[in-house]
C-alpha cells in the first residue's frame, strides 16, 4: 500500500533523513519509532505529499506523492505533528469544512460527521469553540479530522501526545480498530505503544532506519540483553557449551560460517562479557577469530526511547 | 468548484465569527466619517461663501455643485484609507495559515492552490464590498445637502471596489510570503505606498517614464471613475493587476510546494 525507496530530505546541508526504506502493507499497522529528531515528521510530511524529498521516491496505494500528488491526497488522512485547527470554528463547522475540501459528497457528510464524533468522543464539545477546547480535546479533533473522509491510508503523526492516560488507552483501541480496513502509520518515541498497537515497526534514528521487525522480536532483543558475536575455529558443540558456562551469558545460538562458527551470544546488559568470553575460548586453545558487539546502534536508540509511560 | 466554495463559505465564517471584520469595518467607517465630517464643514462654508457674495451682488445664489466638491474629493479619501487598512486586513490570509499549522491541512486535501488563492481572494473582496456599502450611509447624507447625481455615485463606487481588489491582490500575494502577520503589513503597505509615489512621480519623470509611472498606480486610474466617467482602459487595468495579484499569489505558495521551504 506504501513504498518508500531510498528517500532523503535534506534541510539546506543538513540530511533530516537518507535512504529511508520501507513498505506497508494493505491493513497493516506501522509503528514509526524514533527519539526527537530522528525524522519521523519530516517522512511523513513527504508521504502527505506536503514537502518534496531531495530523492528517493514514495507511493501510496500505487501513486507517486509527488507527480500524482492529487490521486494521494484523496486517499490520505492526516495528522500532522501540531494538529491544524481553525480556533475560531466550533467542532462542528469545521469537521463539516474538512469533510468538504478532502470530497465527502454531500449526502453522505451529516452521517459522516456524526460517526466520526461518537468514535473519537467529542460528543458533548461539538458545538465548542475550538479555541475553548483543552489540547487533549484539540487532539481528538485533530484525530477526528483525519478519519471524517474515512480514507484508506492513514498517517498519524504523535496521535497519542497530549492525551491523558485513559484517553491515550482510547486512542489506541481506535487505531487498532482501523486495521485491516485501513493502512495506519503512526510515529511515537514512545516504545511501549508500538508493542500496543502496532503489527510491525520500523525505527530510525538520525534521519536512518535502524531496525525492522515485529514488536515482539524487538522487545526481547532489547530486554535487558546485549548481543556479541563471536566467530570461533574448532568444536562445535564444545564451544556452544564452553561460552554458555561464561558468567553473564544468557543463550548462544549458532551461525553456520564457511568452515568456521559463528555464536550470536545474548547477555546481560551493563555487563561486559567480551574480556570473559575472549579468554574461554583461547584457554581451550580455539582459534578466536572474530569478536564484537551486535546491533550497538539499536540499542543506542532505545537508550534515548521513552521506554515507560 | 465545490472545494472553492467550502473554502470561500470557511473563509468568511472564520472573518465573521472573529473580531477581525467588525474591527476592520468599524475602523474603516471612523476614519471614513472623520474625513466626511471635514469636507462637509468645508462644503457648509463655500455654500455660505456664496450665498453671502449673491446677497452682496444681488444675484440669484450659484448653489455648490455638490458632486465635484463633495462626492469626488470623498471618494479619493476613501481610496486612502483602503490604501492603509486592506493590508491589515489582507496579511493574515496565509500568513495565520502557516503559522498555526492550518496550512499543511490545506496542502494535504485534494485541493488546488487555484481554488485555495481565487477563495481568499474573493472573500476579502466580499468583506470589502460590506465596507464600502456601508458607507452608503454617509454618501446618502449628501441628498439633505444638494443634489447627488446616481450615475457619479455608482461608477465611484465600482472604482472603489476596483481599487480595493488591487490592493487585496498585493496584500494577498504578500502574505504568502511570511508567516509573520507584521511583516506581510508592513510590506504591502510598503508596496502600495511605492505605487501611490510612483503615480505622483510621474508628474516630474521624463515623458515615457512618467506615462508608465502612472499606469502602475491604482489610485491614479481611479479618478475617472470619482468622476462619474466608467472608461474600459481602466476596467481592464484592474482586471489586470488582480489577475497578476492572484497570479503571483499563486505561484509562491505552488512554489513552495516543489522547493519544500516551508
Ligand atoms: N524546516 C526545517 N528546517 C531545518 N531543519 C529542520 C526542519 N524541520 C526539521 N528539521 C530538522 O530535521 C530533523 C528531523 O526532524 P523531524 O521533525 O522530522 O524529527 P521527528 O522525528 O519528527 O522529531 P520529534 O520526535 O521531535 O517530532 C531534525 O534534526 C530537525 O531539526
Ligand atoms: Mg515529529
Amino acid at each position: 500500500m506504501i513504498r518508500v525507496e531510498n528517500l532523503t530530505r535534506y534541510y539546506g546541508n543538513f540530511p533530516a533523513i537518507e535512504n529511508v526504506t520501507f513498505d506497508v502493507e494493505k491493513g497493516e499497522i506501522l509503528g514509526f519509532l524514533g527519539p526527537n529528531g530522528a525524522g519521523k515528521s519530516t517522512t511523513m510530511r513527504i508521504l502527505t505529499c506536503y514537502m518534496p524529498a531531495t530523492s528517493g521516491k514514495a507511493t501510496v496505494a500505487g501513486f507517486d506523492v509527488f507527480e500524482e500528488s492529487m490521486e494521494v491526497r484523496k486517499r490520505i488522512g492526516y495528522l500532522p505533528e501540531h494538529p491544524p485547527l481553525y480556533p475560531d470554528l466550533d467542532v462542528e463547522t469545521y469537521l463539516d469544512f474538512v469533510a468538504k475540501i478532502k470530497g465527502v459528497p454531500p449526502r453522505d457528510r451529516k452521517k459522516a460527521i456524526d460517526e466520526v464524533i461518537d468514535r473519537v468522543g467529542l460528543q458533548d464539545v461539538r458545538k465548542r469553540t475550538i479555541r475553548k477546547l483543552s489540547k487533549g480535546f484539540r487532539q481528538r479533533v485533530g484525530l477526528a479530522q483525519a478519519l471524517v473522509h474515512d480514507p484508506e491510508v492513514l498517517i498519524l503523526d504523535e496521535p497519542t501526545v497530549g492525551l491523558d492516560p485513559k484517553q491515550i488507552i482510547e486512542v489506541r483501541e481506535l487505531i487498532k480498530s482501523l486495521a485491516g480496513k485501513h493502512t495506519v502509520i503512526l510515529s511515537t518515541h514512545i516504545l511501549p505503544e508500538v508493542s500496543m498497537t502496532c503489527q510491525r515497526v520500523v525505527i530510525i534514528d538520525k534521519g536512518r532506519v535502524v531496525a525492522e521487525d515485529t514488536p515482539e522480536n524487538l522487545s526481547s532483543k532489547v530486554k535487558n540483553t546485549e548481543r556479541i558475536l563471536v566467530e570461533v575455529e574448532g568444536p562445535k558443540d564444545e564451544i556452544q557449551q564452553k561460552l554458555n558456562s561464561v558468567p553473564g551469558v544468557k543463550s548462544v545460538s549458532i551461525e553456520h560460517a564457511n568452515g568456521t562458527a559463528r555464536f550470536v551470544v545474548d547477555s546481560e546488559l551493563d555487563k561486559d562479557i567480551r574480556k570473559d568470553l575472549a579468554q574461554a575460548v583461547v584457554s581451550q586453545g580455539w582459534g578466536l577469530l572474530e569478536l564484537r558487539p551486535l546491533d550497538v546502534s539499536l540499542e543506542e536508540v532505545f537508550l534515548r526511547l521513552t521506554t515507560k509511560e | 468548484m465545490k472545494a472553492y466554495l467550502a473554502l470561500l463559505e470557511k473563509e468568511l465564517k472564520i472573518v465573521f465569527s472573529s473580531p477581525i471584520a467588525y474591527v476592520f469595518i468599524g475602523l474603516f467607517l471612523t476614519i471614513a466619517g472623520f474625513f466626511f465630517y471635514n469636507i462637509m464643514a468645508w462644503f457648509d462654508r463655500i455654500s455660505m461663501q456664496s450665498m453671502a457674495y449673491a446677497q452682496m451682488y444681488r444675484m440669484p445664489p450659484q448653489p455648490i455643485n455638490v458632486n465635484m466638491m463633495a462626492l469626488r474629493p470623498f471618494f479619493h479619501n476613501l481610496t486612502i484609507i483602503a490604501l492603509f487598512l486592506l493590508p491589515g486586513f489582507t496579511m493574515r490570509l496565509f500568513a495565520e495559515e502557516k503559522r498555526q499549522g492550518t496550512l499543511e491541512l490545506l496542502e494535504t486535501s485534494p485541493i488546488t492552490n487555484w481554488q485555495l488563492t481565487l477563495a481568499k481572494f474573493t472573500a476579502a473582496w466580499i468583506l470589502w464590498g460590506i465596507t464600502l456599502a456601508l458607507t452608503g450611509i454617509l454618501v446618502g447624507m449628501l441628498f439633505f445637502f444638494g443634489n447627488p447625481e446616481v450615475g457619479q455615485i455608482l461608477s465611484g463606487y465600482l472604482g472603489m471596489f476596483l481599487v480595493g481588489g488591487a490592493f487585496i491582490a498585493i496584500g494577498m500575494w504578500f502574505s504568502t510570503m511570511t508567516e509573520n502577520q507584521i511583516v506581510a503589513f508592513i510590506s504591502a503597505l510598503g508596496a502600495n505606498l511605492v505605487l501611490l509615489s510612483l503615480g505622483w512621480l510621474s508628474n516630474f519623470a521624463g515623458e515615457t517614464l512618467g506615462k508608465l509611472f502612472a499606469n502602475i498606480d491604482p489610485i491614479a486610474h481611479f479618478d475617472d471613475f470619482a468622476k462619474g466617467v466608467i472608461d474600459t482602459k481602466h476596467i481592464v487595468f484592474y482586471a489586470s493587476f488582480i489577475f497578476m495579484g492572484i497570479f503571483l499569489s499563486f505561484m509562491s505558495v505552488e512554489s513552495a510546494r516543489w522547493r519544500g521551504s516551508r
